[in-house]
This record gives C-alpha cells, sequence and structure tokens, in this order.
C-alpha cells in the first residue's frame, strides 16, 4: 500500500487553445508531507491548485487522488451573518444528501473539529467578527470534518498579521507531522516553505518542472531565478535552536541620505 | 453571538395562522367574529364536531366563498415571494437583490399581458407568465455567462438589462392594445391586485407554489454552501451549476404562479427575507421558513389594507411599493454602514 495521496505528471492547462496558462507541472504529496507551490504572480498557481481538487480538467496530464480532498480557500468575508458551528458544519456537505439537513452526529463532528483546534468557545460567534487567524483555523476544522486526508490550501498566511502567519504555518506543520495529513499549499514567502515544507513545486517557464526537496529548491541561485531579484539565506539561532529563513534585499534601502540618492521628482534643472 | 430563540419560527407560524383567521373576518360586509370563527370551525372540523349552521347565507358566502380564496392566495403568493427573495439573495451571494431586480418579473409580466392580449384561458396564462418568467432568467442567465470568469455581478447586471428590455416590450404592448377593451385589463393586472381572486385562481395556483415552495425549503441548507461562492462551494462536494439551475427554477416557478394570478407585486421578496433574517439569523435553515412566514403576514396586511383603506379597493402592488421603497432604503443604508461584501 502506498503512502501517496496524489500524484500529478505533466499537468498543462489552457483555457484557450495553445495559449498555456503553464505546461508539464509534475509532483506527489504522501501522507504528513507537506508540498509548497512557489511562484510569482500570474503564473498558474491557483489555476493548478482547483486542478489538483478536481474542480476543471488539465488539458494534458493526469492526476490522480488517493484520498479525500478538501480545499482551504484564501481569507474571505461571507456576504452572511453564519455562526462559526454553521461554517465548520458545512464540511459536512458531501456526506448529507441533496435534500437533507445536517443532524446531531453532524454537529458533534462539528464541535469535536472545533475542539481541536481550541475553538470550541467561539461556535456561536458570528465568523466575520473573528480574527484572521481564527478564521483561517475555522476553516481548517471545516476541512477536518469532511474527513480529509489531504489539505490544499491557497495562500493560507498571506492575508495575515505577523502572529497568525506563525499560528498558521504551525497548524500546518502539526496537521501533517501529528494527524498524518498531506498538505498542499500556495505561498509568495518562500520562508513560509522554508518553514514547513518537504517538498517544493518552483513555477517557472522553462525550468525542471517537477517538485523536489525543499533543500533543493530553497536556494538563493532558483529563488533568484524564479522571481528576478536576489534573495538570502540567513542561518540564525533561537533559544539554542538553529533556524533558516529568507531575506529581501532592497536595492536603495542603504543608500547614504535621500538628498545625495535618487534625485527628486519634484526638483526641475533651471 | 449568535442567539435566535427557538420558539420564533413556532410563534411566526402561530401569527400567520391567526392573520388568516382574522383577514378572513375584514371587509366591506359585516361578519362578526364569532360567526367568522364558526364559519372556519365548520370548514376545519369533521361534520360530528362542526357547530351548528346558524349563520346567513350571505355570511358564508362573504367568508367561505368571496375571502377565503383569496386569503389562502395572497397567503401562498406572500410565502411564495419571500422564499424566491431569500433563496435568490442566498444564491446570489447578495441581500439586495429580489425577484423584481433580477427581471423575472418583467418577464412573467409580458407573458401575462400577451395572454391578455390574444384572451388566452387563466390557465393560458399562468402558463404564458411562467414561460415569460423562465424565459426572461434564462436571457439573463446566457447574457451572465458571456461575462468573463462568472460569479454574480454579471448576473445581476444581466438580470437588469433583461428586466429593461422586458419593461420596454410591456410598454410596446401596451401601445398596440385596444384603449377600450384590453388595456384597462392589461394595467389593472400589471399594477398587481387580489381583486377578483377565486378558488378557480386558487386551484390554479397553489399547486405550482405549494411544490416550488416545499423544494425550496428543503434544499434551504444548500443555500448556506451557495452563498459561499463558486470555487469554495464546489470544492465542499457541491454541483454548484447544477443545484443553480434547480434554484432558479423552483424561483421562476414561485415568482410566475403569483404574478399569473395577481400581476406584479413588487418589494415584497426584497423586503420580506431582509425582516426574517433580523429575526432568525442568516443561516438559510431557519431562514427559508421564516421567510415563508413573514411573506405571508406582511402580504396579508398589505391585502387587508387594499381592502379596506378606500372605499374602492386599492391595488396591492401599489402599497407594497409605497411600504417597500422605504424599507428597502432603509436596508441599504443599514448595509452601506455595514459594508456588506457585494463580489
Amino acid at each position: 500500500m502506498t503512502d501517496e495521496l496524489i500524484r500529478f505528471s505533466n499537468v498543462g492547462h489552457a483555457y484557450t487553445p495553445a495559449r498555456w496558462v503553464f505546461r508539464g507541472y509534475s509532483g506527489t504529496v504522501a501522507r504528513g508531507r507537506v508540498l509548497a507551490i512557489l511562484g510569482p504572480n500570474g503564473c498558474g498557481k491557483t489555476t493548478l491548485l482547483r486542478l489538483l481538487l478536481g474542480l476543471g480538467r488539465a488539458t494534458e496530464g493526469t492526476i490522480e487522488r488517493f484520498g479525500r480532498v478538501a480545499f482551504v480557500p484564501q481569507l474571505f468575508q461571507v456576504g452572511f451573518d453564519y455562526s462559526v458551528l454553521d461554517m465548520v458544519l458545512m464540511g459536512r456537505a458531501g456526506r448529507i444528501g441533496l435534500l437533507a439537513q445536517p443532524g446531531r452526529a453532524d454537529e458533534a463532528a462539528a464541535r469535536d473539529a472545533l475542539a481541536r483546534f481550541g475553538l470550541e468557545d467561539l461556535a456561536r460567534r458570528p465568523f466575520h467578527e473573528l480574527s484572521g487567524g481564527q478564521r483561517q483555523l475555522v476553516i481548517l476544522a471545516r476541512a477536518l470534518v469532511a474527513g480529509a486526508d489531504l489539505l490544499i490550501l491557497d495562500e493560507p498566511a498571506s492575508a495575515l498579521d505577523l502572529g497568525n502567519q506563525v499560528l498558521i504555518l504551525d497548524w500546518i506543520r502539526r496537521l501533517a507531522r501529528q494527524e498524518g495529513l498531506g498538505v498542499v499549499f500556495t505561498t509568495h514567502h518562500p520562508h513560509h516553505a522554508l518553514a514547513v515544507a518537504d517538498r517544493v513545486l518552483p513555477m517557472q517557464d522553462g525550468a525542471d518542472n517537477h517538485d523536489a526537496p525543499a533543500s533543493e529548491i530553497l536556494t538563493e541561485a532558483r529563488l533568484r531565478a524564479l522571481y528576478g531579484v536576489p534573495l538570502k539565506r540567513v542561518a540564525f539561532e533561537h533559544e539554542g535552536q538553529r533556524h533558516e529563513t529568507f531575506a529581501l534585499v532592497i536595492p536603495h534601502s542603504n543608500a547614504p541620505d535621500d538628498t545625495t540618492g535618487a534625485p527628486s521628482p519634484d526638483v526641475s534643472p533651471p | 453571538m449568535i442567539r435566535t430563540h427557538p420558539l420564533i419560527l413556532p410563534l411566526l407560524a402561530a401569527l400567520c395562522v391567526l392573520m388568516v383567521l382574522f383577514s378572513l373576518g375584514v371587509g366591506t360586509y359585516p361578519v362578526s367574529l364569532a360567526t367568522q370563527m364558526r364559519i372556519t370551525a365548520a370548514l376545519l372540523l369533521p361534520a360530528p364536531l362542526a357547530p351548528d349552521p346558524t349563520w346567513t347565507e350571505a355570511e358564508w358566502t362573504a367568508v367561505v366563498i368571496l375571502r377565503l380564496p383569496r386569503v389562502l392566495l395572497v397567503t401562498l403568493a406572500g410565502a411564495g415571494l419571500g422564499l424566491a427573495g431569500a433563496s435568490l439573495q442566498g444564491m446570489l451571494r447578495n441581500p439586495l437583490v429580489g425577484p423584481d431586480i433580477v427581471g423575472i418579473s418583467a418577464g412573467s409580466a409580458f407573458g401575462g399581458m400577451l395572454a391578455i392580449l390574444l384572451d388566452f384561458s387563466s390557465t393560458g396564462l399562468l402558463l404564458s407568465a411562467f414561460a415569460g418568467g423562465a424565459g426572461a432568467l434564462f436571457l439573463a442567465w446566457s447574457l451572465a455567462r458571456l461575462g468573463r470568469g462568472g460569479g454574480v455581478l454579471p448576473v445581476i447586471l444581466a438580470g437588469i438589462i433583461v428586466a429593461a428590455f422586458f419593461t420596454a416590450l410591456n410598454g410596446l404592448l401596451q401601445y398596440v392594445a385596444d384603449p377600450d377593451s384590453k388595456l384597462p385589463a392589461m394595467v389593472y393586472w400589471l399594477i398587481g391586485s387580489f381583486a377578483g381572486s377565486s378558488l378557480e385562481d386558487l386551484r390554479l395556483a397553489a399547486p405550482p407554489l405549494l411544490i416550488a415552495g416545499t423544494g425550496l425549503v428543503l434544499l434551504r441548507w444548500r443555500l448556506n454552501l451557495l452563498s459561499l461562492g463558486d470555487l469554495d462551494a464546489a470544492a465542499l462536494g457541491v454541483r454548484v451549476g447544477g443545484l443553480r439551475w434547480l434554484i432558479v427554477a423552483l424561483v421562476a416557478t414561485l415568482v410566475a404562479s403569483q404574478v399569473a394570478v395577481s400581476g406584479i407585486v413588487g418589494w415584497v421578496g426584497l423586503v420580506v427575507p431582509h425582516c426574517a433574517r433580523m429575526l432568525v439569523g442568516a443561516d438559510h435553515r431557519r431562514l427559508l421558513p421564516a421567510s415563508a412566514l413573514v411573506g405571508g403576514v406582511f402580504l396579508l396586511a398589505m391585502d387587508n389594507l387594499a381592502r379596506t383603506l378606500t372605499v374602492q379597493e386599492l391595488p396591492i402592488g401599489v402599497l407594497t411599493a409605497v411600504v417597500g421603497t422605504p424599507v428597502f432604503a432603509f436596508l441599504f443604508w443599514r448595509s452601506q454602514a455595514r459594508g456588506w461584501v457585494l463580489d
């Protein structure tokens, strides 16, 4: 028996014939493993996620799923004031018939899922009143209540403040390591991938399009090629443990002074 | 905290029943409350338990023959409009839409006016109104699909375009109609009124109203899922396209059935779901039954006013618009203050 939850090979997509959004991407995710998808805006990250979820057919290539997949969308607003419990309950959609309503067992499962994230006290609160991090955890609880083996997350930490970024990344790691879920997530932040991902798929035209161990992709050279700007990989110690992260290099951030640096646009020569 | 009292729905149901009984006593011919209750008991109870017929023939006629079909029809139409509005608002993820805005009412009106112009039977008028409403929705939907990337805004814009188109056609029909015989009938029907509602109207409209209404009530939890947005709902395992078509067909059936027997009664489908939402919250599992009950009570109240405010009966469509527009303006102001997500 394989531990694989999803395997995709040579996946390509074009909305209109011969105008490819991307081509030739391959990768796998196993139980307990985390795959990060990196790439600049417009490279088709969200489109690839849709295909992995089975919402739409890939124009070419194959996608095999070996478990139940759940989606955690980018942080979103709901137009109606649903309670937190109502939101989690919606994860049961796949188990409830078209004309049926969720029953006591579904509600108990939703409360259990909230309790796993320590959110049971928020069950009757309006979802939209929660902080961004709490909302994201509620959507993670919704994915668990669906009985997912594989979580697919679209930029789970992008819209969050720093504290909540740490919270969500920590949960991604725990869900994979402790609960044995597979995780795929897209991100704009290489240091998020460095913190939690086992494997990384860089979405870059003309490069090798297979996912690879994080240590192979998350190098200064590969990331410079991917984003077109220099990044520095920085190692440091915190409370006796070694950590690594990526630092941005902002070109003019060390210019000595405004008056001697770039000419001010307000001053025109006589 | 979201807390809604568990007794609100039963209380609304009781209020609706009381309103039906009360409305049976409203009208120009005087029937005492006691007599009216005895007649109602005679209608509801099996023969051995029924009270002795102490009422006059005229009282029986006023309550049972004239008022009962009308009161039941108003209740069903109000409930149907409430359900249609709540379902559309949930499906389109926009609390500011109603059957009038997405073109269904104008399409149904076109079908109905065409039927009057061509001397259709009342069944023909119902079918024609339904065809008009469904056709308008189909046009709006096809137009919306041209909008790239899908979403809700193209549906609303397409609805506005289609509504404007059918309103123009309705003007054309009125222009070509015979001003002595056809035009008054068409205009009076278009304004919306339950005057002259007969048992035949009830027989015609009740089955589609009950069937489509029941269908929407059964689908109420699915509306929660649809209101999340297409991608999220689909990822949760909802077949978004098919479900949306089903809801659209049920909503069109409700609106067309109502329009066929009573013309355009605007604003009910827009305002009633908001009032229901204030009472039971946003969860469609409670919102849909509440919208049906509030819709029934509201339209009965409006119809009672229409019957009694003036010697000559007022068209109910005028009353609902006069009451509905300020309420809607208030809701719009409130929604702006709260920042609804309009996509």
